[in-house]
C-alpha cells in the first residue's frame, strides 16, 4: 500500500504541475499581446507605419481599411474584431490595466465609455476645430468630458422607432398602415400602453417583448437617471425619477399584462420571433438587422415612424485613440477619416450601422434605403427623422452601467423570473446599490 | 509518471571517491560540486515553474487583497482586512457560496458514482470494448463553452427541448432559469456530461491494474458479481478514488464556464440564482466595481475553502476506503 500511495502522490504532483503549466499558458495569451504598434514614431509621412484598429460586432470597416491603405501607401492598417461589445470591453479593461497591448484605434460603446473616461490621460484628446459640427450635437456631447476634451469620434447611433407586426395588428382589428400606426401609437408612453391594452383585449399575443427593453427606452429619455451631472450617484432609495419609471413599466407589463415576459437576447426571446410572441418592440436602427435575422420567414414586420415620449437613442459607438499607442497622430488621422460622413455611409450600406454624422443624414443613398423585410419600409428616411427627434442627452457617468444593471435585474426578477413582486424586487436593488459602496 | 520517477533514481548519488588527504584538485572539486548541486538543478525546473506560476501569484494575490486596488487605477492605500470583511458581508457572496456548494454536490456525487459504475461495466468482457471506452471520453473533447451554449438552449424556460420532453410525459414545464435548484441541476448536468467520461477512464485504468487473481480468489470463495465489486474493486480503487474526488472538488468549486454561459448576460441570473464564487470574483474585478482588492479577497477565501474541503475529503475517503479494504 505504501508504494501505491506514494505513486498516487507522484501522479497528483504531476497533474498539479501540468495544471499550473496549462494555467500559465492560458494566462499568457490574455496578458502579453502582440502589440502591433508601428515601428517608427516619426512625424514624417513617408515612414512605414502599421496601425491597428479594434472593433466589435460589425462596423463595416473591411473595405474602408483597404481603401485607406491605397490612399496612404506608407500605412498598413490591421483590423482586429471582437465578437461582442462585452468582449471588447473586457479586453480593453484588461489591457488598459496591463498598460500595453491596446490597438492604436479602439472602438468603444457609449454605455461603457464614461467608466473609462473617468481615468485621466488614458485617451488622446481628439478635438479638432476642422471637425466641429461633423456629428449630431448629442452624439458629440456623449464623448466630451467635463473639461471639454473630445475623447472619441462618433461612428454610429441607435435612433429608436417602433417596430410592429401588421398581420397581428390586423387580426386584432387595429390599423396596419405604417403612418396610421404611427398616429395610433400617439406620442406618450401612456398612449403606447393604452393601445397595448386595446390590442391584448382582442388577441392572445403580448404587446411588447420585454419590460427591460421598455425601461431602457424610457430611462434613455431622462436627463439624470442615476447620477447628478457632476457624476455623484443618486442613492437608489432616494431616486424618485428612476423609481417612477420603474413603477410605470411594472404597471404596464405585470399589472396590465402587456409584456411577453422575455429577457432580451435570451433563447426564449430569440425563439419568440418565430412563434408570434409579441406584436411590437422598440427598435433602434441596429435592431432592424436583429429582427430580420431572428424572424426570418415571418411576414408582417413593419416600422412606424414614431417613438413614445419623444425621440430616443439606444447605443452607438466611438473611435478612440489610447495614449498607449506609438503613432498617435497617424491614429487620429485614421480615426477622423473612418468617421467622416462619406466613409460612414459606406459602412452603413455594408453593414447597416446608422451614421451619426449630420451630413450623412441628408445623403440620398441613406434616405432612399428601404428594407424589403419590413414591407419595403423606408428605413433610412424613418431613422433619419428619428435621429433628429432625439432631444434628451441622458447623463451617463462612470457609475451608470453599474446602477442600470441593478435596476434591470430588478425588472427581470419581476417580469421574467417572477420570483419577486415589484416592491420586493426594488428593495433588493436598493440593497445591492448599498453594497456597491459608491457613496 | 516515469519522467517524475527518473530523477529520483539518478539523484541518489553514487559513493564519492575517497579524497587524498593532501587536498583536492580542481577537477575533484568540480566533481564534488557536481554531485551536490546537479540533482537540485535537475529537479529545479519544476520548482522554478511552481514558484513563478504557483506560489508567486498566490502571494501577490494576498498582497493585492489587503489593498484598495482598481483594475485600471492600480494600487491605492493599504486597507488591511477591509476587503475580506466587505466581501463576507455582501448578500451576493452568501448566494455565491450557497450556489457553488449546491452545484458542486449535485454534480460531483452522482458523477463519481456513475463513473465507477460505467467503468465497472467497461471493465467486463464486452463487445467493441475500445469503441465504448473511447465513446465515454467523447464529451470531454467538446469545449465547456460549447457544452454550455448547447445546454442553455436545451434548458430554455419556455422554448427548451427538455421542457417539451417533460411535457410529453405530463410534467409541467420547469423554470430552469428562474428557480434556484433547477438552474443548479441544469448546470450540474453540463458538468456531468463533460466530466463523467473522463473520470470513468481513470477508474477503468485503475480497475485494470487490480490483479485478476484477487477476483478469482473471491469467486472461488463464492462471492457474486456485486459482492466482488463492493469488496474487491471499490476498496482497491482507493488511491484513484482520492485523486478523482480531490480533482473533482477543485474543479467543482472553481466552476465558471458553464454557469457564466448559462444565460445571455453571464452574471448568474437576475436574482443571482446561479452565481458561483469564481463568477463573483470576476464580477468584482472586471464588473462595474473594478475592485481587484475585493476580487483577490474572494480568491483567497475560495482557496482556503478548497484547501479545507480537500483535506476533509481526503480524510473521509481514506477512512472509508481503509475500513472497506482491511475488513
Amino acid at each position: 500500500m505504501r508504494t501505491t500511495r506514494s505513486r498516487v502522490m507522484t501522479v497528483t504532483a504531476g497533474m498539479a504541475s501540468l495544471a499550473l503549466f496549462v494555467a500559465a499558458c492560458g494566462s499568457n495569451d490574455g496578458g502579453d499581446s502582440s502589440s502591433a504598434a508601428g515601428e517608427g514614431g516619426g512625424e514624417s509621412s513617408d515612414e512605414a507605419v502599421t496601425l491597428t484598429v479594434a472593433t466589435f460586432n460589425e462596423f463595416g470597416y473591411e473595405d474602408l481599411v483597404t481603401e485607406y491603405m491605397e490612399l496612404n501607401p506608407n500605412i498598413t492598417v490591421e483590423l482586429r474584431k471582437a465578437a461582442t461589445s462585452n468582449e471588447a470591453r473586457d479586453n480593453l479593461n484588461t489591457r488598459l490595466a496591463a498598460g500595453s497591448g491596446l490597438a492604436d484605434v479602439e472602438a468603444i460603446e457609449v454605455d461603457w465609455l464614461p467608466e473609462l473616461t473617468q481615468y485621466e490621460g488614458v485617451f488622446v484628446d481628439l478635438s479638432d476645430p476642422e471637425l466641429e459640427g461633423r456629428w449630431l450635437d448629442w452624439k458629440e456631447a456623449q464623448a466630451t468630458t467635463e473639461d471639454g476634451q473630445l475623447v472619441g469620434y462618433g461612428t454610429d447611433i441607435g435612433p429608436e422607432a417602433v417596430c410592429y407586426r401588421s398581420d397581428l395588428f390586423e387580426a386584432a382589428g387595429l390599423p396596419t398602415d405604417r403612418d396610421e400606426v404611427a398616429e395610433l401609437l400617439g406620442s406618450t408612453w401612456d398612449d403606447y400602453f393604452a393601445v397595448g391594452e386595446e390590442f391584448i383585449a382582442s388577441s392572445d399575443v403580448a404587446w411588447f417583448d420585454s419590460a427591460g427593453a421598455i425601461y431602457q427606452g424610457m430611462i434613455n429619455q431622462v436627463d439624470n437617471a442615476y447620477e447628478e451631472t457632476d457624476g455623484t450617484p443618486i442613492p437608489l432609495a432616494e431616486n424618485t425619477v428612476a423609481r417612477g419609471v420603474y413603477d410605470d413599466v411594472m404597471a404596464a407589463s405585470v399589472g396590465q399584462g402587456l409584456s411577453a415576459n422575455l429577457a432580451q437576447w435570451s433563447e426564449d426571446w430569440t425563439n419568440a420571433f418565430q412563434t408570434d410572441g409579441f406584436a411590437t418592440m422598440l427598435c433602434p436602427a441596429w435592431m432592424l438587422g436583429v429582427i430580420e435575422g431572428n424572424a426570418a420567414g415571418v411576414e408582417g414586420w413593419d416600422i412606424a415612424d414614431t417613438f413614445p415620449g419623444g425621440g430616443g437613442n439606444w447605443g452607438g459607438s466611438f473611435l478612440t485613440v489610447p495614449t498607449q499607442g506609438e503613432n498617435l497622430e497617424e491614429s487620429q488621422k485614421l480615426a477622423a477619416w473612418l468617421t467622416a460622413p462619406e466613409q460612414q455611409i459606406k459602412a452603413f450600406v455594408a453593414k447597416g450601422t446608422f451614421p451619426s454624422q449630420v451630413e450623412a443624414l441628408d445623403d440620398p443613398e441613406l434616405l432612399e434605403l428601404t428594407r424589403e423585410f419590413f414591407n419595403d419600409a423606408p428605413a433610412g428616411q424613418i431613422m433619419a427623422t428619428r435621429a433628429e427627434a432625439v432631444e434628451v442627452v441622458p447623463f451617463k457617468g462612470p457609475n451608470y452601467f453599474a446602477i442600470q444593471q441593478l435596476v434591470s435585474d430588478a425588472i427581470n426578477r419581476v417580469d421574467v423570473d417572477g420570483t419577486d413582486d415589484a416592491d420586493d424586487s426594488w428593495a433588493k436593488a436598493e440593497n445591492a446599490f448599498d453594497e456597491l459602496g459608491l457613496s | 509518471m516515469s519522467t517524475t520517477a527518473a530523477p529520483r533514481e539518478v539523484s541518489s548519488p553514487p559513493p564519492v571517491p575517497k579524497v587524498p588527504a593532501g587536498g583536492r584538485t580542481i577537477r575533484q572539486r568540480l566533481n564534488a560540486f557536481d554531485m551536490k548541486v546537479s540533482p537540485y538543478l535537475f529537479i529545479s525546473p519544476f520548482f522554478i515553474l511552481f514558484l513563478l506560476v504557483g506560489l508567486f501569484p498566490l502571494a501577490y494575490t494576498a498582497y493585492v487583497s489587503v489593498h484598495e486596488w482598481g483594475l485600471i487605477s492600480g494600487r491605492q492605500e493599504y486597507v488591511g482586512f477591509d476587503n475580506y470583511l466587505n466581501v463576507l458581508g455582501q448578500t451576493n457572496f452568501a448566494k455565491a457560496t450557497r450556489n457553488t456548494f449546491s452545484i458542486f454536490l449535485i454534480s460531483s456525487i452522482p458523477q463519481v458514482i456513475a463513473a465507477i459504475a460505467i467503468a465497472a461495466v467497461l471493465d467486463q468482457n464486452i463487445r467493441a470494448r475500445t469503441f465504448w471506452r473511447m465513446g465515454v471520453l467523447l464529451p470531454y473533447v467538446v469545449a465547456p463553452v460549447a457544452v454550455a451554449l448547447i445546454f442553455s438552449r436545451l434548458f430554455a424556460d419556455q422554448s427548451g427541448m427538455v421542457n417539451e420532453l417533460l411535457g410529453l410525459v405530463g410534467i409541467d414545464p420547469i423554470r430552469w432559469h428562474a428557480e434556484v435548484l433547477p438552474s443548479h441541476f441544469a448546470i450540474a448536468t453540463m458538468v456531468n456530461f463533460r466530466w463523467t467520461g473522463y473520470n470513468t477512464l481513470i477508474f477503468l485504468a485503475a480497475m485494470q491494474a487490480i490483479p485478476r487473481d484477487v477476483y478469482e480468489a473471491a469467486i472461488i470463495d463464492g462471492a457474486g458479481r456485486l459482492r466482488t465489486f463492493f469488496s474487491v474493486t471499490v476498496p482497491m480503487l482507493r488511491p484513484t478514488l482520492i485523486f478523482v474526488i480531490i480533482t473533482a472538488t477543485i474543479g467543482g468549486l472553481q466552476i465558471f464556464d458553464e454557469p457564466r454561459m448559462y444565460d445571455q448576460l453571464g452574471q448568474g441570473g437576475s436574482d443571482r440564482q446561479w452565481l458561483t464564487l469564481t463568477m463573483y470574483l470576476y464580477e468584482l474585478g472586471w464588473g462595474p466595481q473594478k475592485s481587484f482588492g475585493q476580487a483577490s479577497a474572494v480568491a483567497w477565501i475560495l482557496f482556503l475553502i478548497i484547501v479545507v474541503i480537500g483535506l476533509v475529503n481526503f480524510m473521509i475517503t481514506r477512512r472509508v476506503a481503509t475500513t472497506g479494504g482491511k475488513s
